[in-house]
């Protein structure tokens, strides 16, 4: 029966229909929902890694064992994982291992905006690219055959458009593969130099023999056209935007594997056409191809390699006209994404830059602390990097500088990767200070759960990492926990750890706000006659808070009354609540 | 059938991914080739968010772009007002009459436009403003405007009222749905 389903979606339906018996991943916009969905289904063992260098190692070990198995990241998040990426390409796999990969050109929910298309060739690991949902679990059943038959660890590369957009899929039957035994190899599966050496010409003869196969395979297809004046290889989203923007009027090629490409086929696809055009999204990848082909091609020339393509702009530069509809002649405010009402990182921050410090932040809900009118964070980088780069930032500046300098991270990505610099932190002796933000959960990807919750993927209780003995066990002898609702508190505790001559960890605990458990004392008043319009409680960059006649409005279908704001007005103008709220 | 395109629009956290999911369902149940293309991530903390729906015998690109919107449904006013650009000559835009503060007003560094919905009229927009937050908290809650918008948006089409009844059932939690079909109701019927 048809359904309607995202591509991340499709995907996860695919390692059901495939077989996989073995999900193991890191959450990542827009990778998230493969995962969580893979864990709907029960046949599936499915579980959240602390990181993803661990979920493919994990789904590598599950493959040696004989069971078909799967690990999703979003684009940086192979990063972590690139080191075993390269040396599984070396051992090739037993039962099929994916590895699921989703980009984010545009930058909707990333620091960068990497184009993975560069891994696959890099490792010499196979990927296919869908274009929609439909694809999706086409090409992730494909893949897997794909795997055991070329004995190679297989890349699927998603976007965010693919990732997120609902299309038609007709979904079939599970499979199940038998599983294969694992047998002692060591010759395929001890990387060591010896046998490295005699692996590494293995896996340049599965690229030839991959690249023949991408000569004839279906999902590399020429599609006709009426108007051989242009012909366009693209793949992925932007070959749905190729076709809306031109129909059949051109010819077109669909790549659905994207590395190693075919050789004869784009050639005798380029013979067919007066001029070639690669239509992709980020990197010149298919046109580089292209060109060591030495065929002559547009690409970049006419599409940036910055941001999005649309069926729009597709149009334009191919020389078609679009007409926008009519704009106000306004200027529309911009609406960035704030922290929300109640959500315990706020008064932190407040805090941070009430004291004026350096604030290295990290990855998650808290970079929004960055934003005006907290504007409490100095840097951003990647997974784990506040509390390396503190570590740095310490030992080489001067004295004021240790004072005066804190790492901000999450429950989730202080495990991720930021225990390992804490180790550091312990090891070579900084004075510095981690203030661990934790809210009980992976809060921008959408509330997964991780290692400190209790609560494993499929929402089971589970083994909780404690952090408190966790960072006791590193070696830091201060670790002190406070509630970041309580302003007061929070100032004491960082005026303290600063001031002290070891390294220390705040623990700053509080559940996110919307958590479907969490209740709330509901809205905070606004005592009109007492407030001065001083705008105090306006600092704190709460969405629930404006001014109105010059004085305090509180929104109270935003406001959960946290208080926070109480704590700042010096008039007593913001009162207690009126009736407890829930979050369902 | 050429492809029809409708635009969600709201401020993150408004429900606006519920009333793209059941609408998708509905039209998938008639048979069309149907896309909806749903913004997840840090834009869901308070920011503008979209949802593109399109439909037809065959839909190319999951995304909506300039100038191609049928109908723009927003869940507030300024964000109907942002994405005027994506509608066709003569489209319609279905808006929540509140108003929801972005961050630069709320800090006093840029000004709430006024008069947006007669100012988008005079561009020939279509224009169907409603007070969905007064309904929806007459209906139990204001969690419930995105009920009472779909309500509003369900005049536009053809399916029956127990259609879209029951793919409300389907989706939202026993618990809440007597006020959640009240929220419907009262947006159909203002």
């Amino acid at each position: 029966m048809k359904t309607l389903m995202l591509g991340n979606e499709a995907v996860a339906r695919g390692l059901y229909e495939a077989g996989c018996c073995f999900v193991s991943s890191y959450p990542g916009t827009p990778s998230t929902e493969i995962t969580e969905c893979a864990a709907k289904y029960e046949e599936l063992y499915a579980e959240w890694a602390p990181n993803e260098k661990v979920a493919l190692e994990a789904a590598l070990g599950a493959s040696l064992a004989g069971r078909r198995s799967f690990c999703g990241m979003k684009h940086v998040g192979l990063n972590v994982a690139a080191d075993p990426l390269f040396t599984i390409a070396y051992t090739g796999v037993n039962a099929g291992l994916l590895i699921g990969v989703a980009d984010d050109a545009g930058m909707h929910s990333s620091q960068n905006e990497q184009d993975s298309r560069h891994y696959a060739q890099a490792a010499k690991i196979p990927m296919l690219e869908p274009s929609d949902s439909a694809e999706a679990l086409e090409f992730t059943k494909l893949a897997y055959d794909l795997s055991e038959q070329f004995d190679t660890a297989v890349l699927i590369k998603m976007c965010t458009r693919v990732s997120h957009s609902q299309s038609v899929v007709e979904p079939g039957e599970r499979t199940m593969p038998e599983q294969k035994k694992y047998e002692k190899n060591p010759a395929k599966y001890i990387m060591m130099p010896a046998n490295a050496k005699k692996r590494h010409p293995e896996v340049e003869a599965r690229t030839r023999a991959l690249t023949e196969w991408a000569e004839t395979a279906a999902v590399n297809r020429v599609e006709p056209g009426q108007d051989a004046s242009c012909g366009i290889i693209t793949s992925s989203t932007c070959y749905q935007y190729v076709k809306e923007a031109f129909g059949d009027s051109y010819p077109v090629l669909k790549l659905g594997m994207i590395w190693p490409m075919p050789e004869q086929k784009i050639r005798e696809f380029a013979a067919t056409v007066e001029k070639l055009v690669v239509v992709e999204e980020l990197d010149g990848f298919i046109e580089a191809h292209c060109r060591n082909l030495g065929l002559p091609v547009s690409g970049k020339e006419l599409f940036t390699n910055i941001g999005e393509l649309s069926q729009n702009l597709v149009k334009e530069r191919l020389g078609g006209t679009v007409q926008p509809g009519a704009a106000l002649e306004e200027t529309i405010p911009a609406r960035p994404p704030v922290m929300c009402a109640g959500c315990p990182h706020r008064s932190i921050f407040y805090v941070l830059k009430k004291l004026k410090l350096t604030v290295l932040g990290d990855i998650g809900c808290y970079t929004l602390g960055a934003v005006a009118p907290l504007g409490a964070i100095d840097t951003t980088v990647c997974m784990g990097a506040s509390v390396s780069g503190l570590h740095g930032f310490v030992k080489a500046g001067d004295e004021e500088n240790a004072g005066r300098t804190v790492a901000v991270i999450g429950d989730s990505t202080f495990i991720h990767s930021g225990v390992t610099g804490l180790i550091n932190i312990a090891y070579n002796e900084s004075n510095s200070t981690v203030i661990i933000l934790d809210n009980s959960i992976t809060g921008m990807t959408g509330h997964q759960q991780n290692p400190t919750t209790g609560y494993n993927l499929k929402g089971d209780p589970c083994t909780k990492i404690d952090l408190e003995s966790l960072c006791h066990a590193v070696g830091i002898n201060r670790v002190r926990v406070v509630d970041p609702y309580d302003m007061a508190a929070c100032e004491t505790a960082v005026r303290e750890e600063l001031a002290a001559k070891e390294p220390s960890v705040i623990i700053s605990r509080r559940p996110c706000a919307l958590l479907k458990y969490v209740k709330h004392p509901g809205p905070i008043c606004v005592d009109t006659e007492k407030c001065k319009g001083c705008k105090a409680c306006m600092n704190i960059g709460c969405p629930a808070i404006s001014m109105e006649n010059g004085r305090a409005k509180i929104d109270t279908t935003l406001c959960v009354g946290c208080g926070v704001c109480r704590q700042l007005c010096k008039f007593g103008a913001l009162d207690g609540s009126r009736d407890t709220v829930d979050n369902e | 059938m050429e492809t029809k395109n409708i635009m969600i629009v709201g401020v993150g956290g408004q429900g606006t991914l519920l009333a793209s999911k059941l609408l998708g369902r509905l039209l998938l149940g008639r048979g069309y080739d149907v896309k909806v293309s749903e913004v997840h991530g840090m834009s869901q903390r308070g920011g503008s968010v979209v949802t593109y729906v399109r439909w037809g015998d065959r839909v190319y690109s999951p995304i909506i772009d300039k100038g191609q919107a049928d109908c723009i449904l927003s869940f507030e006013l300024l964000e109907a007002a942002r994405y005027t650009e994506f509608l066709k000559p003569g489209g319609r835009v279905i808006v929540n009459s509140q108003q929801i503060n972005p961050m630069p007003v709320v800090a006093g560094m840029a000004a709430y436009p006024e008069k947006l919905e007669e100012k988008m009229k005079a561009l020939g927009i279509d224009v169907d403003a409603l007070d969905a937050l007064s309904l929806a908290e007459e209906a139990g809650s204001s969690k419930a405007v995105n009920l009472v918008l779909m309500g509003r948006l369900a005049k536009y089409f053809d399916f029956t009222k127990e259609e879209w009844q029951d793919a409300i059932g389907r989706s939202v939690p026993p618990k809440f749905l007597e006020m959640n079909q009240k929220a419907f109701e009262l947006g159909w019927s203002a």
